[in-house]
């Protein structure tokens, strides 16, 4: 059974949704390379983000 | 005047119609990459042309279904409430590998620890982003999306 980390998940799950999003997304490979690039830094940024908010407000 | 009116009624809509045409005889069936693309990732962008994308797409999902199998996640079988009934549509849209995972039995176990929780969510996101792919397949076919 592969059990990885919760930020190794997160990780491998930004890259995936990233790589998909880019291509269907945008029409140069250029602007897809960046597209994707976006995204996954959203992806893996906001749960870094949220997951210290969740810290700060948890009891 | 006569002669104008009647070459500027006739010469550039039959061009135009000789055009669609020929478009529609080229085109032949065109949901052909969306239905190769929802069977199998990426095959809509291999039919097209588009290998290096159709390689990018295919290993992207398939990676994650398979992650997500080896996580434990599940595979949805039926749908017995409405959150069960949106699992199943995203893992339909995996497409063959679908079936045959619930053919040879995988995803079949309860999900009991929180990285079967997380394989679950691979396996349906998958789908959906294999159903994204497809689509796209589809707009490049139709001309919808230009490159």
């Amino acid at each position: 059974m592969f059990r990885p980390s919760h930020f190794l998940a997160v990780l491998l799950f930004a890259l995936f949704a990233s790589t998909v999003f880019g291509i269907t997304q945008r029409e140069t490979p250029r602007r897809m390379f960046y597209y994707g690039a976006y995204c996954f830094a959203l992806f893996v940024g906001s749960v870094i983000v949220l997951s210290w908010v969740m810290y700060f407000i948890a009891p | 005047m006569r002669y104008s009116q009647k070459r500027m009624a006739t010469t550039p809509n039959k061009a135009a119609a000789d055009k669609v045409a020929n478009q529609n005889v080229a085109q032949g069936f065109v949901y052909l990459p969306l239905i190769a693309g929802w069977l199998a990732p990426g095959a809509g962008h291999f039919l097209i042309g588009k290998w290096i994308r159709g390689l990018l797409i295919a290993s992207s999902v398939v990676c994650m279904f398979a992650l997500g199998l080896a996580m434990h996640g599940k595979l949805y079988a039926g749908a017995q409430d409405i959150l069960d009934l949106l699992g199943l549509a995203g893992d339909l849209g995996n497409g063959l590998m679908y079936f045959v995972g619930r053919t040879l039995g995988l995803g079949a176990a309860p999900v009991q620890v929180t990285t079967a929780d997380y394989g679950t969510k691979f396996i349906v996101v998958a789908g959906l982003l294999n159903v994204i792919a497809a689509v796209d397949a589809h707009n490049l076919r139709t001309g919808r999306k230009a490159s």
